[in-house]
C-alpha cells in the first residue's frame, strides 16, 4: 500500500500556482480556488495537461486574448470535456506506442460544472469512464447553471430558488432533489471516486493526490460556494463551503473501485463518531439568499424539517455502504 | 483599452491567446482591502491556500522553508475578504478602499 | 513536370467502405474515434480488425455517440495526433456544433462521411443532404466517385490538412450503399510506408506559432515553453478576426487541393481532373451537366450516347466543393448554352439545390450566361437509372434549342 501522502500549509504554501491572479472569476467564488487546490495536488505539474467545460471557470480565465493558465489547456464545448480527455489520453497512449512521445504519459485533469458534469455531460463522462481512461475529473459543483445566469441544474438542492425554479406563491423552489452524481459515478464500478470541499483543504489535495494516482479514471466532486448564485456576502464564502460538510449535505467520502469499499473521511469521519456534533441544516440555509423564502417573510417549518430529514436519511444511508451502524 | 486592437493577420491563428491574465489587474474591483496585522499573524498560511485570486503571498526567508509573513498584491486583490473571515486569529481588517 | 515514379500496388476486391478503412491503416491515424451508423459501420468493422490484428498502432476509442466521436477526434488532435472518423446522416448532424469548433481550433482531422439521407423519416439510403447541411461549418470537402477514389482522397486528406496554410479538417464523401457497399477493383499501396513516410512525411508535424515572444507548437503539447490555450471566450472585439484567418485557410486550400492531388498522382499513377473538377467531353460542348458523388458515372454513359447522336454535351463532376471552385466552373462552363445542375439534396425554402445555387452564383460572374437549371434527384436512395438522366438531358437540348422553356428547379424521379 502506498504511503500516505499528508501535505502541510507550508507544502501547499510553497508550490507554484498554475492558474494565474487576473482572472475574472467574481470575487470570493470558490472555483479558483478548487482549482488552485487540485493543480497543487500534481506530483508531476509540468507534465500535465488541462481539459475544461464550458462553464464560469472556462469563460473566466480565457478571455480573449488573456489567458490564466500557466499548463496546456483545451476548451471544446459544454457537453464534452470527458470525450476530449478521451481523445487527449488516446493520443499520448498512440504518440507513446509509436515512439514519439519519450515521457511519461502526461496527468489528465479535466474541470466540468455541475451544468456540463450532471446533465448535458453526463453521457461523455459515462462513456469516458466505461472505457477506463486514465484522467481525473473535477468536478466544480456551484448547484445551478451559473454562467447563464443562475438556472436550475440536476444538481440544484431542493428548495433552493433560482432563475428556472424561483421562489413563487406557489412553488417554493426547486421541487426536486439533488441528483446523487457521486453515487451514479461509483456506480461504474470503474473509477476512483471521492467528495471534497475546499475549505477541507488538506483532505482535499490528499484525495486528489490519489486520484492522480489511480490507475484509470477518477472523479472529484468539489462543493464549489458561488456567492453570486447562492447570494451571499463574498467573504463568507468558506464559511459556507465548510457548513456545507458540517450539516452532512455534503459529507466527505472515497470510493475505492478495487475492493468497492466506501469509506466516509475527514471532517464527516469525525461527525460519524461524534454525531451531536452535526450542525443543523438551519445555520447552513439561513445564511444564503436562495433559501431566504424559508425564513421571510413566513418561516417554513415544514420545508426546513423535510430538508432535515432528508439529509438525515442520505447521511443513514452513507453511514450503511461505509459499514457504520447509525 | 483607447490602443488600437491588433488586426486579423497579427493575432496567432486557431483562436490562440497570447496575453497572460497577470497583465489584467484586478486590484480595481475593490472596494473593501484587507490589511493584514504582522504582529498578530501566526503564518497559519490559511490566507494563501483559501485566496480565490492568489493575491496573498508568503514571505519567506533565506531557506524558503520558513515563513515569516504573509503581504497582499493589491495589483489582483478584489477585497472578496475571504482571509478577514478565516484567519483564525482576526489578524486581517477589511478596510474601506480610499480612491 | 515531375516524372511520375508509380510505387508498387496491389488489386484488391473492396467497397467504398472498405477502401475507407483500407485508407486509413495504410495512414496509421494515431486516434480513431468512432460510432457505427449506416452505411459507415463497415469502416469502422474492418478497422477495429486492423487494430485487434496489431496491423496498426492506432488507439481505437469506441465512443458513445458521434458527438463524443468529434470531441475526441479534438482532443486527439489538440495533443498532436492525428486523427481520424467516419460517419453519415443523423451522426454527422449530431456533432454538428463540434465540426465548427474543430476548424476554429485549426485541428486537420479528417472524417469520412458515407453520404445518407437525413432523418426523418429515417432512411438509411444514399443522398448528399447530410454533408450539405455542414457545408459552412468551415471544412474541405471532397467528393468521391468510386472506391478508388475513396482510398486516394482520404490518404490525400490528410496531407491537405496538415499543410500548415491550411490547417484545416477534411471531410471525404462518397454515396452511402451506392459506393460504400458496393464491391470494386481497389489498387492499393503494397507497403504502407509508403504512404505514411514517402508521401505524408513521417508523422505529423503540428504547425509551429509565435506565442509571447516563443515560438510553439500549436498543439497541447506539455513540453512547450508557453503553454497553449485553445479555444477561449471571444467577445465582440476578436470574433470576426479569428473568422477572416479561417477564410483566409479555406481560401488557402483550393492550391493545396491540387499540389496534393499531383504529388499522389506521381506515386500511385491516377488522377481525377486536376483534383478539383473532373470535365468529361466538355471542351465543345454546348450543353453541360454538373453532379457530384456516383451519378457521374451514370451520367458518362448517357452522354457518351447522345455524342454518338452528334449532341454537343459534356458532364463537369465537382470533387473539391469546399472552397467550392467557382473560378473552375466560370472558366469550363463559359462557353456553354445551357447548364443542368443535378442535386442529390434537399432544397428546402432554396431556390434550388445547393450545388446549383452555388453553381449559379458562381456563373452571374460572366457578361454572358448560360441557361442555369436545378434537377433535384435520388433523395433518400431514389434509383437514378440512365433513363431518367437521359429525359433529363433532352429536355437540356430542348432548352437550348428554344422548343422548351428554361426553368429554375424541376425534381425528377419523384411520383407525382
Amino acid at each position: 500500500m502506498q504511503k500516505r501522502w499528508v501535505p502541510t500549509p507550508i507544502e501547499i504554501a510553497k508550490k507554484p500556482d498554475y492558474i494565474l491572479s487576473g482572472h475574472r472569476l467574481c470575487a470570493g467564488c470558490a472555483a479558483p480556488i478548487i482549482v488552485k487546490l487540485t493543480l497543487k495536488a500534481i506530483p508531476n505539474p509540468e507534465n500535465t495537461i488541462l481539459v475544461n467545460a464550458t462553464g464560469c471557470l472556462e469563460v473566466a480565465t480565457t478571455i480573449f486574448p488573456y489567458t490564466a493558465w500557466k499548463r496546456p489547456w483545451i476548451h471544446n464545448a459544454f457537453e464534452n470535456a470527458a470525450a476530449t480527455a478521451s481523445g487527449v489520453v488516446a493520443a499520448f497512449k498512440a504518440l507513446k506506442k509509436k515512439g514519439l512521445w519519450k515521457d511519461e504519459e502526461p496527468t489528465i485533469i479535466v474541470f466540468g460544472g455541475d451544468g456540463g458534469t450532471y446533465d448535458i455531460g453526463l453521457q461523455s463522462l459515462s462513456g469516458a469512464i466505461e472505457r477506463g481512461h486514465k484522467f481525473v475529473y473535477v468536478l466544480y459543483d456551484n448547484e445551478a447553471y451559473m454562467n447563464t445566469g443562475i438556472q436550475r441544474s440536476g444538481s440544484t438542492p431542493f428548495a433552493a430558488a433560482t432563475t428556472t425554479s424561483p421562489a413563487g406563491k406557489v412553488i417554493p423552489g426547486k421541487p426536486e432533489w439533488k441528483k446523487p452524481i457521486g453515487f451514479i459515478v461509483a456506480a461504474h464500478m470503474n473509477a476512483y471516486v471521492a467528495t471534497v470541499n475546499p475549505f477541507y483543504w488538506q483532505d482535499f489535495v490528499m484525495k486528489v493526490r490519489k486520484a492522480i494516482d489511480y490507475d484509470g479514471p477518477a472523479f472529484i466532486h468539489a462543493i464549489s460556494a458561488c456567492d453570486r448564485g447562492w447570494r451571499f456576502e463574498p467573504s463568507l464564502a468558506m464559511r459556507i463551503s465548510k457548513l456545507a460538510t458540517d450539516t452532512c449535505l455534503h459529507p466527505l467520502w472515497e470510493f475505492d473501485p478495487e475492493t468497492r469499499e466506501y469509506r466516509i473521511t475527514g471532517q464527516s469521519l469525525y461527525l460519524a463518531k461524534n454525531p451531536d456534533k452535526i450542525v443543523p441544516v438551519e445555520e447552513y440555509l439561513k445564511l444564503q439568499g436562495r433559501f431566504r423564502h424559508l425564513f421571510r417573510p413566513v418561516r417554513r417549518d415544514d420545508l426546513i424539517k423535510t430538508i432535515q430529514n432528508r439529509i438525515r436519511k442520505e447521511w443513514n444511508y452513507l453511514l450503511k455502504l461505509a459499514g457504520f451502524k447509525s | 483599452m483607447s490602443e488600437k486592437k491588433p488586426g486579423w493577420k497579427e493575432i496567432p491563428i486557431a483562436g490562440v491567446p497570447f496575453i497572460s491574465s497577470l497583465e489584467y489587474k484586478t486590484g480595481d474591483w475593490r472596494v473593501f482591502k484587507p490589511v493584514i496585522d504582522d504582529d498578530k499573524c501566526i503564518k497559519c498560511l490559511l490566507c494563501n491556500i483559501y485566496c480565490p485570486d492568489m493575491a496573498i503571498h508568503v514571505k519567506w526567508d533565506d531557506t524558503g522553508n520558513k515563513a515569516l509573513g504573509v503581504y497582499v498584491n493589491y495589483d489582483y486583490c478584489k477585497g472578496c475578504g475571504i482571509c478577514a473571515d478565516i484567519c483564525p486569529v482576526k489578524a486581517i481588517t477589511m478596510v474601506k478602499e480610499e480612491r | 513536370m515531375l516524372k511520375e515514379e508509380v510505387v508498387g500496388q496491389e488489386e484488391r476486391l473492396l467497397n467504398g467502405d472498405e477502401a475507407a478503412a483500407w485508407a486509413a491503416y495504410h495512414v496509421e491515424p494515431d486516434v480513431v474515434a468512432a460510432y457505427p451508423i449506416t452505411p459507415q459501420t463497415i469502416i469502422v468493422e474492418r478497422f477495429s480488425e486492423f487494430v485487434a490484428d496489431g496491423l496498426v498502432r492506432t488507439e481505437f476509442v469506441s465512443v458513445e455517440s458521434e458527438h463524443s466521436a468529434m470531441s475526441a477526434c479534438v482532443g486527439a488532435a489538440a495533443a498532436g495526433g492525428r486523427a481520424f472518423t467516419a460517419t453519415a446522416a443523423n451522426g454527422l448532424q449530431l456533432m454538428n456544433e463540434i465540426l465548427y469548433i474543430a476548424s476554429t481550433l485549426r485541428l486537420p482531422i479528417v472524417m469520412a462521411i458515407a453520404n445518407r439521407a437525413v432523418s426523418g423519416p429515417i432512411n438509411i439510403h444514399c443522398d448528399h443532404t447530410d454533408a450539405m447541411n455542414v457545408r459552412d461549418a468551415g471544412w474541405v470537402m471532397l467528393f468521391c466517385e468510386d472506391a478508388q477514389e475513396v482510398y486516394d482522397t482520404i490518404i490525400q486528406a490528410f496531407k491537405i490538412a496538415e499543410n500548415p496554410n491550411v490547417l484545416l479538417p477534411v471531410m471525404v464523401s462518397f454515396d452511402g450503399f451506392l459506393i460504400s457497399h458496393t464491391a470494386q477493383k481497389v489498387k492499393v499501396f503494397k507497403d504502407p510506408s509508403v504512404v505514411r513516410e514517402k508521401f505524408l512525411g513521417g508523422p505529423r508535424k503540428p504547425a509551429k506559432i509565435k506565442l509571447m515572444g516563443h515560438e510553439v507548437e500549436l498543439s497541447l503539447n506539455p513540453k512547450n515553453p508557453i503553454p497553449v490555450t485553445f479555444g477561449p471566450l471571444d467577445l465582440y472585439d476578436y470574433y470576426f478576426e479569428h473568422k477572416r484567418q479561417q477564410s483566409l485557410a479555406m481560401q488557402n486550400a483550393y492550391e493545396v487541393v491540387k499540389e496534393v492531388h499531383e504529388e499522389y498522382a506521381r506515386l500511385s499513377g491516377r488522377r481525377y481532373g486536376d483534383g478539383v473538377t473532373v470535365p468529361y467531353r466538355l471542351e465543345d460542348a454546348e450543353i453541360a451537366v454538373v453532379a457530384m458523388g456516383s451519378a457521374p458515372g451514370t451520367m458518362r454513359y448517357v452522354i457518351d450516347e447522345m455524342r454518338d447522336e452528334g449532341i454537343k454535351i459534356g458532364l463537369l463532376r465537382i470533387r473539391l466543393f469546399r472552397p467550392f471552385p467557382y473560378r473552375d466552373i466560370i472558366e469550363k462552363l463559359r462557353n456553354v448554352k445551357v447548364v443542368g445542375v443535378f442535386d442529390r439534396a434537399q432544397d428546402q425554402g432554396m431556390m434550388g439545390g445547393p450545388l446549383f445555387l452555388e453553381t449559379r452564383a458562381a456563373l452571374y460572374e460572366l457578361e454572358s450566361r448560360p441557361k442555369v437549371v436545378n434537377y433535384v434527384f435520388g433523395l433518400g436512395g431514389r434509383d437514378a437509372p440512365p433513363e431518367m438522366f437521359r429525359e433529363a438531358f433532352d429536355e437540356l437540348v430542348g432548352i437550348n434549342k428554344g422548343t422548351i422553356k428554361p426553368f429554375i428547379r424541376k425534381y425528377i424521379g419523384v411520383r407525382e
